[in-house]
């Protein structure tokens, strides 16, 4: 062992020398260890043969929480959807949502300080269906799984009184705004576009940006960086005059629950009873996701409306292609976000001579011992599927473009106030406003109904404009 | 208004949405069947490979927690109980004694013991440790290399992206399984292992 006789001999020296040369020592072989990268792990010095009992500590290894709070995690979210579902189907109750709400913030936000969320868990899914190697947890594949399911059935419970992340957006809604349809439609584009992005860097298994960028983690955790806290202030203030704008304009998981809950088997009614356009319901949901009636004169004619429908259809493709290809282009930059990848380029300016300086990444990799040519080729593949991948991500965002466009288009005609599907969270704020609501539960008395209708019906109730010059908004 | 088209409108309508319906399900239940094929019944958690690490100090500064997931634990069994130890001392230090201009660590958190002459113990305050590595480094440079940073299991939150992991620039971490949550060194490898089966996890 001629390692550690070297050790033995070192060590003697230093000890005859004293404290000051020895020091000189450790300093140069610091410098010489910084400048190689790092040091090799090696036993330079013999194991003590002590002389008193003494016995060496034992390393304590505290082991991660109980498996079981795993099954509890998922026995708590299938409760919440239940209730959720039932508290809006069956009890039609605001009040009953809203503190199932404030457990869901407490439990899932505080208590479990927002890991895992049905959210994030998008991406765990993405990267586990194009890497076998990767293990989903159970209650990872319960996160994706019963959130969609339940809106199968029953609309956005979900969003309304389970995801801590709506529930913190809810609770600070104050003077909403109502947006015009063709700006909550363009920023409605933005969550097709980060789930795109999300489920393209975990599948490339570059990353989770949807965890990265997550507002309240935060304050779910009484401490975050500074950019995740501002973050998370700004979308609380905006929240406070645009209601729960992340669910809106930049929930991933928002888009594909859109889709499930305009399919679900049922949806929450404004009024289970017929409507009476009293217009007392307009102003009541602060999403913007009551549509007004739309009388079929209103409307363009058939014709016309074919017209555009056919247009669209034939320029589906053509977008769809064009998106195609302007997301392949960006393969560069998107494949850059991964790490071996950066690497590579790092490696490729140092290795050309265009940079004096390692940084930590590059001198790891030399220290590794892996080849440049090995990690070129890995870089390769990557960008590779990086430019696969682009395709699928411009191609995705394309075609859910014009299929917003066609619903711009198309016209359907309401004869009643109507609730729009895929915005609604289920919240049932609109409920109580719905005099037939109060007159089912007994608050009002038929006469008391007539006289509302009749407030309504004359501008003098919830809406101030006319619902005439609206119809187009709905 | 022509009431029966209508009808028929919305008929049609029905009939897609309700397809559409079953088709979305099947597909969620497909992929959650594929995945639950796949899955591991164990928690997954995060792991530095010391091997790998090169103790840059982000693990000091990236964690989500105010005070990082990731300290030095110490195997003991490859330490040589020095008494010029370089994970303790600072390169250069004028005496080989406890006073905080002669020690690496920046929070004191690395406690020097007497043993016997001439070895020392040396142990970590995990309240103090930051998770710098500076005395890690020290250890691997001149040392044992007995010195190492985990993550410490009582304090990861287990984040879905671990923020030190997506900064490491020697892409050290990894999940682990959570019943195996440590990466160890000499002898405590073993022994660890051997707690684990036992079912003792003191
Ligand atoms: S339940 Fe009513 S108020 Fe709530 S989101 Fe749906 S439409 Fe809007
Ligand atoms: S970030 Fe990576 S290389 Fe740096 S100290 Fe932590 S594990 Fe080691
Ligand atoms: S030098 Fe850094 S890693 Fe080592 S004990 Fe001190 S704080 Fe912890
Ligand atoms: S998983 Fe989260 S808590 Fe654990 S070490 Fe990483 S950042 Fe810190």
């Amino acid at each position: 062992m001629g390692k550690r006789s070297s050790g033995n001999n070192r060590r003697e020296s230093i000890h005859r020398r004293g404290p000051a040369a020895a020091g000189m020592l450790i300093l140069f072989s610091l410098l010489l260890a910084a400048v190689l990268g790092y040091a090799q792990i090696q036993e330079r010095f013999p194991k003590p043969d002590f002389q008193t009992d003494y016995t060496r500590p034992d390393l304590s290894t505290p082991l991660p929480r109980a498996q079981v709070w795993e099954y509890v995690d998922i026995a708590v979210l299938i409760a919440a959807l239940v209730l959720a579902s039932y508290f809006a189907h069956r009890l039609r109750s605001r009040r009953k949502i809203f503190w199932l709400m404030v457990f869901s913030l407490v439990y899932f936000g505080f208590i479990r300080q927002g890991c895992v969320c049905a959210v994030g868990a998008v991406q765990n899914v993405a990267y586990a269906l194009f890497n076998t190697g990767y293990a989903i947890p159970l209650s990872v594949i319960a996160f994706f799984v019963l959130p969609l399911v339940f809106t199968l059935f029953y609309g956005r419970t979900f969003c309304a009184a389970v995801c801590p992340l709506g529930a913190a957006q809810d609770a600070v809604i104050l003077k909403p705004v109502r947006l015009s349809s063709t700006t909550a439609g363009l920023l409605g584009m933005l969550p097709v576009i980060y789930l795109g992005l999300a489920v393209l860097f975990a599948a490339t298994g570059t990353g989770f940006i949807i965890c990265r960028y997550d507002p309240f983690i935060g304050f779910f955790r009484f401490g975050a960086s500074f950019a995740m806290v501002l973050f998370g202030a700004a979308v609380l203030l905006l929240g406070t005059v645009v209601a729960r704008p992340y669910c809106r304009f930049l929930c991933p998981l928002g888009v594909l629950l859109d889709w499930m809950s305009r399919l679900s088997k049922k949806h929450v009614k404004i009024t289970p009873d017929t409507c009476s356009n009293c217009r007392l319901c307009e102003e009541s949901c602060p999403f913007g996701a009551i549509h007004k009636p739309n009388p079929s004169a209103q409307s363009p004619d058939k014709q016309t409306e074919l017209r555009r429908l056919a247009v669209l259809l034939v320029l589906l493709p053509v977008i769809m292609f064009g998106a195609g290809w302007a997301g392949s282009r960006l393969y560069v930059p998107l494949a850059r976000q991964h790490p071996t990848v950066a690497l590579s380029e790092e490696i490729l300016l140092e290795n050309g001579g265009k940079r004096a300086v390692m940084t930590d990444a590059t001198r790891a990799f030399r220290a590794s011992g892996k080849t440049a040519d090995e990690l070129f080729e890995e870089a390769g593949r990557i960008q590779q599927r990086f430019r696969t991948g682009g395709w699928l991500l411009g191609g995705f965002i394309g075609i859910v473009f014009v299929f917003k466009l066609i619903g711009l288009t198309i016209l359907r005609r309401r004869p009643e106030y109507e609730i729009d599907a895929g915005a609604c969270f289920s919240c049932g704020r609109c409920f109580s406003f719905c005099p037939y609501e109060q007159l089912r539960l007994g608050t009002i008395t038929q006469k008391e109904l007539e006289e509302m209708e009749r407030e309504g019906k004359n501008g003098s109730g919830a809406g101030g404009t006319s619902p005439m010059e609206n119809n187009q908004n709905g | 208004m022509a009431g029966k088209p209508e009808r028929a409108g919305i008929n049609r309508r029905g009939f897609l949405k309700s397809s559409l319906n079953t088709l979305s399900g099947l597909l969620i239940g497909g992929i959650g069947g594929l995945l639950f094929s796949r899955s591991s019944k164990k928690e997954m958690v995060w792991q530095i490979d010391p091997e790998i690490c090169i103790q840059c100090e982000r693990c000091a500064a990236n964690c989500v927690l105010a005070h990082s997931a990731v300290k030095c634990v110490h195997s003991f069994s490859m330490c040589g109980y020095c008494d010029l130890c370089s994970g303790y001392l600072e390169p250069g230090a004028r005496s080989r004694d406890t006073g905080a201009e002669n020690q690496l660590c920046p929070t004191g958190a690395l406690k020097r013991t007497f043993i016997e002459n001439p070895y020392f113990e040396y142990t970590i305050d995990e309240k103090l440790c930051i998770g710098c590595g500076k005395c890690v480094k020290g250890c691997a440079a001149f040392g044992n290399g007995s010195l190492c940073l985990q993550v410490r299991h009582d304090r990861c939150l287990n984040c879905n992206e671990c923020s030190i992991a997506r900064s490491c620039p020697s892409q050290a971490w990894k999940r682990v399984p959570a019943d195996r949550p440590y990466i160890l060194r000499g002898d405590e490898s073993a022994s660890f292992e051997r707690r684990m089966k036992r079912g003792d996890h003191g």
